[in-house]
């Protein structure tokens, strides 16, 4: 189990690639984000973003679970309070392959909850073109060792 | 949607409110969040949530689902048309969004009640066909705490281009 005290600012973890299937796309578009270029490829075409691409939110989403899998599945992870800013600087198209690099660029305890402390982190999401797709800055509340939290 | 130039800054509207069952807060946390306080209500109990919450991913995608539809259902198809004969905008992608807070956790069984008021409006030199709308989206439980929020960007289009004033 990785607790608050194991991290470091400069601390890193690189996720393995992810490729996003035209069926996950339209899946979540349908439910959440129904909007013509994240549904229909001919709209999308047509649209600014140049082809069928992810919701903005799928994209968070789908950064989350990576991130999970390669993080809080070994961490002592209790949560977060929100992101200072979310980045989509490109699209997610149909069939690219992305990695995400999460870093610590802060740490410190919490002074309301002595049994936690938090973290803040970057995400870069890049893809089989080199392109950032998405950054963000977001905040993770983690157990401490020394308290037992989990 | 409204032109860039017909938006007016403080306009407030009521997007509408969602009840997130445990069904569905588990069915999300299954592909995009699998954390044991949103996934499995005895092993939520054990964590300092109490129990069962919605991923914060989750509630940002019901305000998602809620605006589309606020904007399906109030489709501006009246309007000054623009001079060179472009359709009314239909709203258009987003750059990315600011200062998101999970304030409150979302419980199994909370109904939450989406507002969204316009709070800047952003001219763009690089792009005079389009300029950026800042909205200040706020999700309140049925008790009417405050349990989340954040700054929405939208490109919108222009009606006609911006002429930046002259230095």
């Amino acid at each position: 189990m990785i607790y608050w005290e194991d991290l470091a600012v400069g601390w890193s973890v690189t996720t393995p690639e992810k490729t996003v299937s035209r069926e996950e796309i339209i899946d979540f578009a349908e439910e959440y984000d129904p909007q013509p270029f994240h549904l229909d490829e001919e709209a999308a075409k047509k649209s600014i973003l140049g082809g069928l691409c992810a919701s903005g939110w799928h994209i968070g989403s789908i950064a989350m679970r990576m991130v999970h899998d390669s993080f809080h599945v070994d961490a002592a992870a209790l949560g977060s309070p929100g992101i200072a800013e979310m980045r989509w600087q490109k699209p997610l198209y149909v069939g690219d392959t992305v990695f995400i690099t999460a870093e610590v660029t802060g740490t410190r305890e919490s002074q309301s909850r002595p049994d936690m402390g938090i973290t803040n982190w970057h995400w870069t999401m890049t893809n089989q073109r080199g392109q950032t797709v998405m950054t963000c800055d977001t905040v993770l509340l983690m157990g401490r060792r020394d308290t037992g939290a989990s | 949607m409204a032109w860039f130039e017909d938006i007016e800054l403080g306009t407030e509207v009521e997007l509408g409110a969602h009840t997130f069952t445990a069904e569905d807060i588990k069915r999300f946390a299954a592909r995009f969040d699998p954390q044991p306080f949103h996934l499995d209500e005895e092993a939520a109990k054990e964590t300092h949530f109490g129990g069962l919450v919605a991923s914060g991913w989750h509630t940002a995608a019901v305000w998602m689902k809620l605006m589309i539809a606020f904007r399906d259902n109030h489709a501006e198809t009246e309007g000054k048309p623009a001079p060179d004969g472009r359709p009314m905008p239909r709203g258009g992608p987003s750059p990315g969004f600011l200062d998101l807070k999970w304030i409150k956790p979302v419980r199994a069984g909370d109904t939450i009640n989406f507002r969204s008021t316009t709070v800047e409006k952003v001219d763009l030199r690089s792009r005079p066909y389009l300029g950026i709308v800042r909205n200040l989206n706020e999700g309140f439980n049925q008790d009417g705490e405050l349990v989340f929020s954040f700054i929405g960007q939208g490109l919108i289009e222009r009606r006609e281009p911006f002429v930046p004033p002259e230095d």
